[in-house]
């Protein structure tokens, strides 16, 4: 039996019954990502002797009748997530050496469960991007073709799933940034309701519209983990203050009678042919399993990346003001005065796309164009969400695809930002009503390239969209989340 | 041609609360540098402020005791800014909906009262300080999220005079609330003015400068005075005034430039998305409401009107809530509201200042007081003694009545005892009697002199002054060399 293969649901029984140890699984993971750190670049930070520190520290508990929901399972966490005493980067040089004295709410209720924090992953520099490009520590690269980007900007969470470095993982989602990079890999990633996970500890973008989320390889393990983290917390304000259901012991796949609706303006000019093929594939398995199809329509949905790019850059560029260089993180040095101190620290901490961004945010908040701009786009932003509620009155779920291509290759984009910021054109709306969506694997184009479907669910009706994609999922006999070939060959044994 | 000043004041005044804003860290003044942090009021990557209930319900007291407007519906706002005390780059603020608006408080003046206009009252977090020292610039983020409301008046004040009649008012106000405790000094009560001249009769507003850093009445007052004159001399020598805002240097008693209106910052307002808006239901501001105590206003009023007093004695009796108190619990034991004034305005007030302290920093209670005049009525004190008296209860808090026989300063009202004391006073100082019989009769005072030092004080003033007055009335010149010996 390889353990590699297993999920964290599988993983978990096994040591309860104590037929595996939680060192046996946790050295073996750590091989894998060793093994693969080279060619995907996955993570930033792999302090091994911590990792192996947590476990021992585990089975000392484990002895003494600990018992939790994730014990002994590694989960890597997105280096934008603080974790106490492991450098947490955010993928840029203005933080590459900052260590958080805290750790994130999340990171908490993952160590309260007895996970294992499994290293840091790489992503887009301060989560902006969708190629994971903008990384100061390199890019991240596809399994499924390592020529190709992840997807981001959760890309380096994504990819350990994908190439099995480890069998959990966290990222956050501000306009797409779990959804995106699980569908570019192959992998299930889910960006709860806004407030539904603590923000407490996770880096602000966006702070109206990030939210923590779980990478996975199955919708069992994914509804595990959100079980997890989620929760009020009195330390996020915005933390909503309603009981975690149980999410995996309600997996349901009886989909029977949900109506699902299919937004028209999505299957727009420029989504690839094999993605809305297989999308429409996906559809008719969802009609075999009893759920109503109805074409739906979000009306002010082209209006979604302009005001996400006004929005979240606004509140980015205020965010972004505290890495000054005065109290941690990077400082510019042969300074002598404060605002050379400033100009200059900025200046060579931040990368390309984030200082584009803060400027981009700071015009948007300028004195005589906050009416234009800031305000104007938080007027059309309700007016987006009103088009989710009254859709939501009719239908349970809306389906689409998640990004409109596969995975391209490094470097295709980068010099054209209005492009790049194109591949989140199904996601960001989600972001800007607060409601939750999920990405499911849903087949593979003429490359050989995973393709993502989205699902996204009314204010936190996570259970909903867990359930339908848990159905769907039982009915294709589950996900290909791993193109590697020594699994193909452990698959093959097994049968 | 005679000009009139227009002023607008804006006050910070810091809560005392004991905990800071946003994080649980303690407010408290002058610990070692950055031990009173956190994560939060560091503003470490990925923390998230949590508002600090007490902070609403201080700037509701506030609002409803300067006769405001409470907005149920008000949220906070991120002012983005930078310098390094500040450790997030920006301060969370309010913006365009504070808490309160729309309110006024009464103040005196010269032509009697008058009413000036609150604009809006808000909440806010401080910022930290910087120390500067020699080639470095050290940052004491301690002070960094301690609750601040702000006060904006109306640009009704025409005088200096009555810009700090009203920061009085307002500090009274405050203080009355216990919600500030008012001290200049340490940075607790913060004032910045907004000042411009016009011609007398002109209906528009000159152009402004905003004076920074003012921390005491005095300086006020002079930094004020200094700046009209300055504005009216820049108009009457054909000038203008340049919109700026201005720095007042205590030392010299001067205002100097600190930076144009171009250099002025532009703080990027917008709705602070890490804070839910604030919704207040009207039960709750009741239940404020109810709980508000008498302000200085309402209690000057009723002091002038249910204890007869002149305006002078209530404004000294009012100024502190405590105080106050204190002298109403003394008229209730003893109701003479005027002589137990008198005796609290001069004899306490002066302990108190001697002090520094406050009337509940001492063990002196109302009792005491009414006790002290008991003994005064029955002579066994006399007002002296009393004065003498007062300082050991304060310290000791033990009974008038005890501590005067310990002390022996019971009056000595038995005319055979006073009268040996007259003989022994008049012989001694021949010189005196003699000439006080040839007709200079200013020396009687001179003889109370000589009888109270002998006693201690302790005589009997009323009789002593009988007996004297009868005993010199039987004497004549030519028996002074032999005065009381033949007998």
């Amino acid at each position: 039996m390889n353990l590699l293969n297993l999920s964290i649901t599988q993983l978990k029984i096994l040591i309860e019954k104590k037929d595996i140890k939680p060192q046996e699984l946790v050295e073996l993971y750590i091989k894998q990502a060793k093994k693969y750190q080279g060619k995907t670049n996955a993570f930033i930070s792999f302090d091994e002797e911590n990792i192996i520190g947590q476990v021992k520290e585990l089975e000392r508990k484990l002895e003494k009748g600990f018992s939790g929901k994730l014990a002994g399972i590694p989960v890597a966490i997105k280096d934008n997530i603080c974790t106490k005493g492991i450098r947490t980067t955010c993928a840029s040089k203005i933080l590459h050496n900052f260590i958080p004295p805290y750790d994130a709410t999340v990171v908490e209720k993952l160590k309260a469960e007895g996970a294992i924090i499994f290293g840091k992953t790489n992503m887009d520099e301060f989560a902006m991007g969708s190629s994971n490009e903008t990384s100061f520590f390199g890019p991240v690269r596809n399994p499924w073709d390592l020529e190709r980007i992840p997807g981001g900007s959760s890309g380096g969470s994504a990819v350990t799933i994908s190439a099995k470095q480890a069998p959990a993982a966290l990222g956050s989602d501000t306009g797409g940034s779990i959804r995106q990079p699980a569908a570019l890999c192959g992998v299930v990633g889910l960006k709860p309701t806004y407030g539904r996970v603590s923000r407490y500890g996770l880096i602000a973008f966006g702070s109206s519209l990030d939210q923590i989320g779980p990478f996975s390889r199955n919708i069992e393990d994914c509804a595990l983990l959100l079980e997890c983290i989620s929760g009020y917390d009195v330390k996020d304000s915005t933390s909503i203050n309603v009981d975690v259901p149980p999410y995996h012991k309600n997996l349901s796949k009886d989909i029977k009678g949900l109506k699902i609706g299919i937004p028209k303006e999505y299957f727009i000019e420029g989504v690839e042919e094999d993605i809305v093929k297989n999308i429409e594939h996906a559809i008719s398995i969802f009609k075999d399993l009893g759920t109503e199809i109805k074409e739906i329509s979000l009306p002010h949905s082209s209006y979604g990346i302009a005001v996400y790019y006004l929005i979240a850059t606004a509140e980015a560029s205020s965010n972004l003001a505290r890495y000054d260089g005065v109290k941690y993180g990077y400082r510019a040095e042969n300074i002598n005065d404060l605002k050379n101190l400033y100009i200059k620290t900025k200046k060579e901490g931040f990368g390309e796309e984030v200082k584009r961004r803060i400027m981009l945010g700071t015009f948007s908040l300028a004195s005589g164009y906050y009416d234009a701009y800031y305000k104007r786009a938080s007027k059309v932003r309700t007016l987006i969400k009103n088009d989710f509620l009254k859709a939501f009155e009719e239908v349970d779920a809306i389906l689409c695809p998640t990004s409109p291509t596969t995975a391209f290759k490094l470097g295709e984009k980068t010099s054209d930002p209005i492009q790049m910021y194109l591949s989140d054109i199904f996601t960001i709306n989600v972001n800007l009503a607060g409601i939750p969506a999920i990405s499911i694997p849903c087949g593979f184009d003429k490359k050989g390239l995973p393709i993502g479907m989205q699902i996204i669910g009314n204010y936190l009706e996570e259970q909903k969209i867990l359930n339908l994609s848990y159905a769907f999922e039982q009915n294709v006999g589950g996900f290909k989340y791993s193109p590697f070939e020594e699994d193909k060959k452990w698959s093959s044994k097994q049968s | 041609m005679e000009f009139e000043a227009v002023i607008g004041l804006e006050v910070h005044a810091q809560l005392l609360t004991k905990s800071k804003i946003f994080c649980s860290c303690s407010t408290e003044f002058g610990a070692t540098p950055n031990s009173q942090t956190c994560p939060v009021c560091l503003g470490l990557p990925g923390v998230l402020p949590v508002l600090n209930k007490k902070v609403v319900d201080f700037a509701i007291m506030l609002g409803l005791a300067t006769h405001c407007t409470i907005n149920k519906n008000s949220y906070f706002a991120r002012k983005n800014y930078f310098y390094p005390d500040l450790p997030k780059g920006y301060q969370i603020s309010q913006y365009e909906l504070p808490i309160c608006s729309n309110g006024y408080i009464i103040i005196k003046t010269k032509d009697g009262e008058k009413k000036i206009g609150i604009t809006r009252i808000h909440m806010e977090e401080d910022a930290g300080k910087l120390i500067h020292e020699g080639a470095y610039s050290l940052v004491d983020l301690n002070r960094t999220g301690t609750p601040l409301l702000e006060i904006v008046s109306e640009p009704d004040m025409r005088t200096p005079e009555e810009a700090v009649s009203y920061l009085k008012e307002l500090r009274q106000i405050l203080l009355y609330l216990g919600i500030c405790d008012g001290n200049m000094e340490e940075g607790s009560f913060r004032c910045d003015a907004n000042i411009s001249v016009r011609r007398k009769g002109e209906t528009k507003f000159g152009t402004k400068t905003e004076l920074k850093n003012i921390n005491s009445f005095r300086f006020i007052q002079k930094a004020l005075e200094f700046e009209i004159e300055r504005q009216i001399d820049i108009i009457e020598s054909g000038g203008t005034i340049i919109q700026e805002t201005r720095l007042f240097d205590s030392s010299k008693g001067i205002t100097l430039p600190m930076r144009s209106k171009e250099e002025a910052h532009d703080y990027r307002y917008f709705p602070e998305p890490d804070l839910m808006p604030i919704f207040l239901d009207d039960s709750y501001i009741k239940e404020i409401k109810n709980k508000l105590p008498e302000l200085p206003y309402e209690k000057r009023q009723r002091f002038m009107k249910s204890y007869n007093l002149p305006e002078y004695d209530v404004e000294i009796l009012t100024t502190d809530r405590s105080l106050a108190d204190f002298y109403e619990s003394c008229v209730k034991l003893y109701n003479n509201p005027k002589t137990i004034s008198n005796f609290v305005m001069t004899e306490v007030q002066k302990e108190l200042n001697e002090r520094k302290c406050s009337i509940t920093d001492t063990k002196l209670k109302p009792e005491h007081i009414a006790e002290i005049f008991k003994l005064l009525d029955e002579n066994k004190l006399n007002y002296n003694s009393a004065k003498a008296l007062l300082p050991k209860v304060i310290e000791t808090g033990k009974n008038p009545s005890l501590l005067m026989e310990e002390m022996g300063l019971i009056q000595i009202s038995d005319t055979d005892q006073l009268k040996t004391i007259i003989q022994e006073v008049l012989k001694q100082n021949k010189k005196e009697l003699k000439e006080y019989l040839s007709g200079k009769e200013k020396l009687f005072a001179f003889f109370i002199g000589q009888v109270m030092k002998k006693t201690s004080g302790k005589a009997n003033p009323k009789i002593l002054q009988e007996l004297l007055k009868d005993m010199l009335s039987k004497i004549s010149i030519d028996d002074v060399d032999n005065l009381y010996t033949k007998k």
